[in-house]
């Protein structure tokens, strides 16, 4: 499975598909990046003329590039057009060090803890481009087909 | 191991999980994981990883479909047991 298929698999959209690409994948890890734009919706809201990107979406982008791609990736044998992967977040511990502002680009890197009975949980960071630590913690969720 | 015995190893795995803190007093063999104890299906993985842990056993996909209560669970421990 090539790099572009998994994003094209992938079970979101535009505005809420934080990831651009993936730079290398095995089945122990993942490492993928996304550049968050200046006209994201919610600069709009958090904070009232202050736009910094909020810890949830951070997580949130963490969990598509570094649990859900990598899921994808896993489970790639058993995926086809008509039978696509079904996700839910369970659960997440997350530690925050550094804001990302609009425009700035992120890379995310997941290495696999278990991925067993269809759950999948990750050690996950998050670095921005000066390869500092914007936050990390652990991800996990459900994947099955 | 007694039944007892098992039982108390089995509420200290499963303690952390539990949402339904009163059905987990009150817990007996007929004790269903998800429909009275509100466990959800990750942290029933959860369970199924630590009590392979406790009991230096390995479970399968079918043991996992079959391990919705507390009876089936004593049941596929004691036969990991064994064998």
């Amino acid at each position: 499975m090539i790099k572009e298929d998994i994003i094209k698999r992938l079970p979101y959209q535009a505005p809420f598909l934080f990831v651009d690409g993936i730079d290398a994948i095995s089945e122990n890890g993942i490492t993928g990046h996304y550049r968050f734009k200046e006209d994201e919706s919610f600069y709009e809201g958090h904070f009232k003329d202050h736009p910094i990107t909020p810890g949830v979406i951070l997580t949130e982008c963490m969990a598509q590039i570094g649990l859900v791609c990598l899921g994808i990736f896993l489970l790639k044998d058993e995926l086809s057009e008509v039978r696509k992967p079904q996700i839910a977040l369970t659960s997440h511990q997350m530690d925050f060090y550094l804001p990302v502002l609009p425009n700035e680009k992120v890379t995310v890197i997941s290495e696999k803890e278990v991925f067993r009975f269809n759950k999948l949980k990750c050690k996950v960071k998050m670095l921005n481009e000066k390869g500092e630590l914007v936050c990390r913690g652990t991800i996990s969720g459900m994947i099955k087909v | 191991m007694t039944n007892d015995e098992l039982i108390t190893k089995l509420k200290a795995i499963i303690a952390p999980y539990v949402q339904d803190e009163k059905a987990f007093e009150n817990l007996t063999e007929d004790t269903d994981f998800i429909n009275d104890l509100k466990v959800n299906s990750a942290n029933l993985v959860d369970i199924i990883l630590d009590i392979e842990d406790e009991f230096s056993i390995r479970l399968e996909n079918e043991d996992m479909e079959k391990m919705l209560d507390v009876k089936a669970a004593m049941l596929i421990i004691n036969t990991k047991l064994k064998t």
